[in-house]
């Protein structure tokens, strides 16, 4: 079937159509054994194909209407993407200002508004797994964006210092000798109430220690090898977190990881817990709220200073590594110097976040410390646009948020029969999103630039003139 | 602040008995290379090179393509390791002839004494030669941090003083007085050196969206940033129209004459060449065939058959009236 395009129609409909129908066909060949089987058991342990034709022809035919449109839309817009975008106006830089501004007032405010709206027992899921999660991934995103987004290091093993931080913390407050020093020293009650308080800082310069040692050896990689080593370090930390059972615990990981305090006041029921104290009713909510208090904080502290440092020359130094390596060294610039601070700085904050995931969880394992966290943060940088502080928010709130709104998608059963778990989607929808990104958006979501420093006015530089940096 | 006066350039080349007909190489040197040897693989890139760039001078280094002019640049700023040979450069007035030896018996990469240092920069990596010898350059395909403002571009080659005012990083953080006063004094110092070069209204743009003349001027004034005593620019007028071009002139003899910058100068132009250099070394095939002054290297036959290719005397002769001898 052929439709003829009209006289005055430039669009060639014809080429479309066939575009459209080749990425259809791709798509059922992809997805055919992917989608359009699944595996089942049956009551006597038997495996069987269970042939699912309406999901796959659903897939396919959204691949042939999305390619079509897009085909559609990009001869339309022909002309006008030619046209070279005129330099971004110093508005996108107002709307990141007071947007992130905004944004920061209604995080403050947000615990109380569910909990006014969901009530002590429903608000838990919307502030724990919703907020913190999201808090936990923001802090990440900016911590890895110093890396990556300012100082144009692919670092693939990102999650290898939130892992270090987390151990750090889970090991530290567990751990029978601290304890019994710090029971001689300060008393028996003082460790378990303060151990995350003491904790923080170590596991952040502990995990800061890591960076530089990762640092050393990819100094001289760039672009693919350095991405390969470092994706190498985080598989060699969490295997060594397995295997050296002795040391971390396997695979069995480490529970009863004391939860942190209110500045020495714990949150349990008894009589000099935090609800007795306050004089309120004992709710596990409370301790959620700190919790979601205290993330927040540690991510305000990561973008106050990572936007400080972007003013000071440490922080132009990482951007024109960024720019061009070789020119900076005619500058008199020790790169080397400069790569190990960016490394040590964005996983120090790595750490931090690692040390609170430990102390919000009570039970890590290696099992949370895996590449695809990896992935996921260096997407959220890349997504919300390398360098911008804004952008991670939102990717964040997308990627994260987006998940754990899948698992509210319930009546989608209606559609595809109780079997499905729109949550199981995540990763293709993940990848879907990245794709359109990639063809939408390839500089992230907030791809303009705010110089550090200006003379007369604050221009915003468009990032087709920002480079990525080489590795 | 006021603009300070730009200097007419002279529409015309200084007669050749007003020019410094001698060269300070010999009586002020400031940086001596002594046998220069670089291979890659089986091709010797430059060849035995021995020369000497006088302080205050405006040292050119002129070659056909290929012949290892810019091999010698990436030698002296330490990117390339020489496969053999030395290059002694100094601050003051210490005599480098009678240290180089007593510095090459050691481990050190410098020398102090009562009149001033010595550097040789063959044991320095390249950042080094920068930030201690204080040996700047620019990049014969331009290295600007294109998606950085032309005022940030600047600041980054403020980098090692600031760091230090910010205390490495945590004075600044934490906003001392200290830091605030030593970037508004490197702002002033890239605001000198954007009126100097004619950029000030483009401060705010980013590096990446000049013209390619302006873009020349700001890699020297990024590189004048750093503050140097020896300034090496790889063929800065590349690409310029003709008033660009003589602009440029008038921009390095300010360098050379306000800023006691000596200036080691790549150019394949050679009226450009004749006209600002105050010494001329000719390589071809990595060795080189003259050294003298401009008069000097303009009559040498060598230099006209290498440096031009002519084969045949006719050629020569044709060339030679091109060039206006
Ligand atoms: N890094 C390198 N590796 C191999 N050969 C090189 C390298 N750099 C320069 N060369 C060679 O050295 C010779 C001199 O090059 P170059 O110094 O760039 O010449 P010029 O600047 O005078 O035009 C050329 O033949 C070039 O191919
Ligand atoms: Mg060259």
């Amino acid at each position: 079937m052929m439709m003829e395009a009209p006289a005055r129609e430039p669009v060639n409909f014809a080429g479309l159509l066939k575009d459209a129908a080749f990425a259809a066909a791709i798509a059922f060949g992809l997805f055919s054994l992917m989608l359009g089987l699944k595996t089942d058991q049956t009551l006597n342990n038997q495996m069987v194909l269970v042939p699912r034709p309406g999901l796959l022809a659903a897939v396919v035919g959204l691949v042939f209407v999305g390619r079509f449109l897009i085909g559609y839309w990009q001869a339309v817009n022909a002309g006008k993407i030619t046209k070279r975008k005129a330099p971004a106006t110093p508005l996108a830089l107002k709307i990141e200002k007071y947007g992130t501004a905004a944004f920061v007032g209604f995080l403050f405010v947000y615990p109380m508004m569910v909990l006014g709206t969901a009530g002590p027992s429903g608000a838990i899921k919307w502030i724990d797994n919703l907020g913190i999660q999201i808090l936990i991934y923001i802090m990440l995103g900016w911590g890895l964006n110093i890396v990556v987004g300012l100082a144009g290091l692919l670092d693939l093993g990102y999650v290898a210092f939130y892992a270090v931080g987390a151990y750090s913390y889970a090991l530290l407050a567990t751990s029978e000798p601290v304890r019994e020093f710090m029971a001689g020293v300060v008393g028996p009650t003082f460790w378990p109430l303060w151990a995350f308080w003491i904790c923080l800082p170590v596991a952040g310069i502990l995990a800061a220690f890591w960076g530089v040692l990762l640092g050393f050896p990819v100094l001289r990689l760039r672009g693919d090898y350095l991405a390969i080593v470092t994706l190498a370090f985080g598989e060699i930390i969490r295997l060594v977190l397995i295997n050296w059972v002795e040391f971390s615990g396997g695979y069995a990981g480490i529970s009863s990881i004391p939860r942190p305090s209110f500045f020495g006041v714990p949150f349990n029921a008894t009589e000099s817990g935090f609800a007795a104290t306050f004089g309120l009713e004992f709710t596990p909510i409370y301790r959620t709220i700190f919790l979601f208090y205290v993330i927040l904080i540690l991510a305000l502290i990561t973008a106050v200073v990572s936007t400080r440092l972007r003013r000071l020359p440490v922080g132009r130094a990482w951007e024109a590594l960024r720019e061009d390596e070789i020119a900076c060294r005619s500058l008199g610039i020790n790169t080397v110097n400069t790569k190990l601070t960016a490394f040590a700085i964005g996983a120090m904050f790595g750490g931090f976040a690692g040390a609170f995931f430990a102390a919000r969880q009570g039970f890590i394992s290696p099992e949370s410390f895996v590449f695809l966290e990896s992935a996921q943060i260096l997407a959220i940088v890349v997504l919300g646009g390398m360098g911008s502080l804004l952008g991670v928010v939102i990717a964040s709130i997308l990627l994260v948020g987006g998940v754990e709104l899948l698992r509210e998608l319930d009546f989608l059963k209606a559609y595809f029969g109780d079997n499905f778990d729109p949550a199981q989607y995540r990763m293709l929808i993940f990848g879907a999103c990245m794709v359109l990104m990639m063809l939408w958006k390839p500089r992230g979501l907030i791809s303009v630039r705010e110089p550090s420093v200006f003379l007369k006015e604050k221009k915003a530089v468009s990032s087709d003139l920002v480079k990525e940096g080489h590795g | 602040m006021d603009d300070p006066p730009v200097p007419a350039c002279s529409p015309r080349a200084p007669a050749p008995a007003e020019r410094r007909i001698l060269m300070r190489a010999l009586s002020d040197p400031i940086l001596k290379v002594q046998n220069l040897t670089m291979r890659f693989g089986g091709l010797v890139a430059v060849n035995d090179l021995t020369f000497t760039a006088g302080r205050g001078d405006i040292t050119a280094l002129i070659g056909p393509n290929g012949a290892g002019k810019t091999t010698v640049f990436n030698c002296i700023t330490g990117f390339y390791k020489p496969t053999t040979g030395r290059m002694a450069l100094r601050h003051g007035t210490i005599d480098i002839d009678a240290y180089v030896e007593r510095l090459t018996d050691t481990p050190n990469d410098h020398l102090k004494s009562a009149d001033g240092s010595l550097y040789l920069l063959e044991r320095m990596p390249d950042f080094q030669v920068s930030a201690r010898a204080k040996v700047a350059r620019t990049f014969q395909n331009i290295r600007l941090f294109s998606g950085m403002t032309v005022l940030e571009n600047l600041m980054v080659a403020q980098h090692n003083p600031l760091m230090v005012a910010s205390n490495w990083t945590i004075g600044g953080l934490l906003g001392f007085a200290g830091f605030r006063k030593r970037e508004k004094a490197a702002i002033e110092s890239a605001k000198y050196w954007l009126e100097k070069t004619k950029l000030i209204d483009r401060a705010d743009d980013p590096a990446g969206e000049l013209p390619y003349g302006d873009q020349r001027r700001l890699e020297i004034a990024r590189a004048m940033c750093t503050e140097p005593v020896l300034l090496c620019l790889d063929e800065p007028a590349a690409g310029l129209n003709p008033r660009e071009s003589l602009e440029l002139n008038a921009l390095l003899r300010s360098i050379r004459d306000d800023h006691g910058t000596s200036l080691l100068l790549i150019e394949h132009d050679m009226s450009v060449v004749m006209e600002i250099s105050d010494h001329v070394v000719v390589l071809d095939y990595g060795t080189k065939i003259s050294d003298g002054t401009p008069d000097q290297v303009k009559s040498d036959p060598r230099v006209i058959a290498a440096y031009l290719g002519a084969e045949d005397e006719a050629e020569v002769e044709k060339i030679e009236a091109e060039v206006g001898l």
